[in-house]
């Protein structure tokens, strides 16, 4: 294996996470749904997860673990915002901080405890062909999940009935009420979607990333995924793309650090944030005049009988 | 039978003052569930948490020492909420503060100066708490990039330049490579209150703040601007308020008092900089707000109440070995429950018998 070839490698491992929580909420703001609680879920999902793998020695609990709560803690999130109108920011900025302490008391146990990663699957054949073959087609399951993700959420929002009322809730929730869609039940699915993916994202981050567990170990990577639906003008492929260019950064950032880039270390890990806000910032200027998210985004419903 | 919302057309005074405290005492209940799922005796460990600390004057100067960063940070992103405004990057201009602060002190170490020292050090602080949250300001009112986003971003972004000079140039030469700046001279640090304990001008300096808080808000043309943008925008757009301005306005605001808090924090309690400046006061100070109602003496109020948790909290994992997180946990739940039992201001809930519509 060539060291670009390793390069690869690491820059898909990196991203995926952040593949993976991204479209989570990119589904739940295309429902009209903003929640900011992604980094509480991502992180619950990765000390959840770690702590059942660890209790029962199986991975695949660990991930079943990681997904359920993740749910869970998007459904307080649902509670609160579907069932009680309340501020959509403020309700995100709960659960982050609730997340943040839920894991650290879930997880205390757990500091330390090393066990060994989540094997790569080889897909036969196809990882014979030289260099696509080891960067495609051998990779652990979470990469082809996020891939699978991808498209799936994509044919779903474009190709299916069900997605064009999901947009539908997303863009103007009192004319769908009005054709008799059920908004608000439409917009908990979507944010119990979002919660399984920001717990799966999480649990990739502990299980296979760092095989262990550290008190807020997502260290910020759920308010990127934020940023990249953003970046991605809430579409899958997009957040595809966002999603491999922060990771190449994260990856890139740390090859320049061991290459002895005469630098402080600390310059090239602020990176990442920094050009987060150049993104965000060279997005909004493109797209001077032009949409601007689904347009409903973040306001609550209350329906009117 | 199924329960229905309807907007209130007015809110009862009554049910705003007790709102608050009915998030209190859920929060409470819920602490006693998680404390008794962590095999501790309920009662003993809602005891540590919000009795103890009140139990004698060290406790209660403590309190007052961890109230006043808290309260002042909180003080200025109430007025960011009530705009509608979302600055959640208060950490990071704690922070900035603090390190601009701090800077004056550690450039003037070994001379001996006046009391003008002390001074300059809190506005350089506030000045350049403001210019830290201007970023997010500008990017949002130039760009209409997402101010939540950047000005978190921006967090992570201050949390690695301190860590970077307290590591590099302005780490103590004599600190055996610790990662900490030189111990601040004597007139560089915030004067006790009284002897034995760390009760500084802090907290006075705070107090002062939020009453003259309270007259800007409910008293001023400025204030009635903020309340009318967050709640009126479109009527605040007919009356001529420039939205744009209003949004840099609040944004300094906010960070010139976290910047403000956070020299008073490096100059009062820490007396040096170092990595673990700040134990999460600006994240805190978000639930601070909205605890507070959004309202300066709200906030002082909040603010007391939640720094008895972190001082609870210490207590709690020193004597009941609890874990620290436990005390986030609380904070997360109690701003749950405080947006749940704001609904109940804004809307009046009814169950309503028979079949659904």
């Amino acid at each position: 294996m060539t060291l670009f070839e390793a390069i690869i490698l690491t820059i898909i491992t990196a991203s995926t996470p952040l593949l993976i929580a991204a479209i989570g909420e990119l589904v739940v703001e295309r429902s009209g749904v903003l929640n900011l609680g992604v980094e509480g879920m991502m992180v619950i999902g990765a000390a959840a997860g770690i702590a059942a793998a660890i209790a029962t020695g199986s991975s695949t609990l660990g991930v079943l673990v990681a997904v359920l709560a993740g749910m869970a803690l998007s459904l307080v999130f649902a509670a609160l915002v579907l069932g009680l109108a309340a501020n959509q920011v403020a309700a995100g900025l709960a659960l982050a901080i609730l997340g943040l302490g839920l894991s650290g008391v879930i997880g205390a146990p757990f500091v330390g405890v090393q066990r060994a990663g989540i094997g790569k699957i080889e897909v036969p054949l196809l990882s014979d062909i030289p260099f696509i073959g080891s960067v495609l087609f051998h990779q652990d399951p979470f990469v082809y999940a996020s891939i699978a993700l991808v498209v799936a959420v994509w044919w779903f929002l474009t190709k299916s009935r069900a997605g064009l009322v999901l947009r539908a809730v997303g863009e103007n929730h009192a004319a769908a009420h009005a054709l008799g869609y059920p908004v608000r039940r439409i917009r908990l699915l979507a944010i119990l979607f979002g919660g399984g993916c920001a717990g799966l994202a999480g649990a990739y981050m502990s299980l296979v990333l760092t095989p262990f567990w550290s008190s807020g170990m997502t260290a910020g990577r759920g308010w990127i995924a934020l940023a990249i639906v953003v970046f991605a003008s809430w579409l899958p492929f997009r957040a595809m793309v966002g999603a491999y260019l922060f990771g190449a950064l994260t990856i890139l950032q740390l090859h320049a650090q061991s290459a002895g880039v005469p630098l402080p270390s600390q310059f090239l890990a602020a990176l990442p944030y920094l050009i987060t806000i150049l993104v965000l910032v060279l997005i909004m200027r493109a797209r001077r005049g032009g949409a601007a998210g689904p347009a409903s985004l973040g306001v609550p419903f209350v329906p009117d009988r | 039978m199924r329960l229905v919302m309807e907007k209130r057309t007015e809110t009862p005074i009554s049910l705003m003052l007790i709102s608050p405290l009915i998030a209190v005492a859920l929060t409470m209940i819920s602490a006693a569930i998680m404390f008794a799922l962590l095999g501790k005796d309920p009662g003993a460990a809602l005891y540590t948490y919000f009795l103890d600390p009140l139990s004698d004057s060290w406790g209660l100067q403590e309190v007052a020492v961890k109230a006043t960063p808290l309260v002042l940070i909180a003080v200025g992103l109430a007025a960011c909420y009530r705009a509608k405004v979302w600055n959640i990057g208060a950490e990071g201009q704690f922070l900035f503060g603090a390190m601009a602060g701090g800077y004056i002190a550690i450039i003037t170490h070994g001379s001996t100066q006046g009391p003008w020292l002390l001074l300059v050090m809190l506005l350089v602080g506030a000045m350049a708490g403001a210019a830290f949250a201007l970023i997010p300001a500008i990017l949002r009112t130039r760009f209409g990039a997402n101010e939540i986003l950047t000005s978190l971003m921006l967090v992570y972004v201050a949390e690695l330049l301190l860590d970077f000079l307290v590591r590099g140039p302005w780490r103590d030469p004599a600190g055996f490579n610790m990662p900490n700046s030189v111990v601040f001279e004597p007139e560089a640090t915030l004067p006790l209150l009284m002897a034995g304990g760390r009760l500084n001008i802090g907290t006075p300096i705070m107090i002062a703040l939020v009453l003259g808080f309270m007259l800007l808000m409910g008293r001023t043309l400025k204030g009635f601007e903020i309340r009318l943008v967050g709640e009126a925008p479109r009527a605040a757009r007919f009356a001529g308020f420039s939205e744009a301005r209003l949004i840099i306005t609040v944004f300094m605001i906010s960070g010139a008092l976290a910047g403000l808090a956070g020299v008073l924090e490096a100059a009062g309690t820490i007396k040096q900089l170092q990595p673990g400046l700040s134990p999460g006061y600006g994240f805190t100070a978000i639930i601070v707000a909205f605890l507070g109602r959004l309202n300066p003496i709200g906030c002082l109020f909040a603010g007391i109440f939640i720094a008895i948790t972190f001082i609870g909290g210490e207590n709690a994992q020193i004597m009941l070995r609890l874990p620290l997180d436990a005390t986030r946990v609380l904070q997360g739940l109690l701003l749950f429950f405080v947006l749940a039992c704001d609904s109940l201001l804004l809307y009046r809930f009814r169950l309503i018998r028979g079949a659904a519509a």
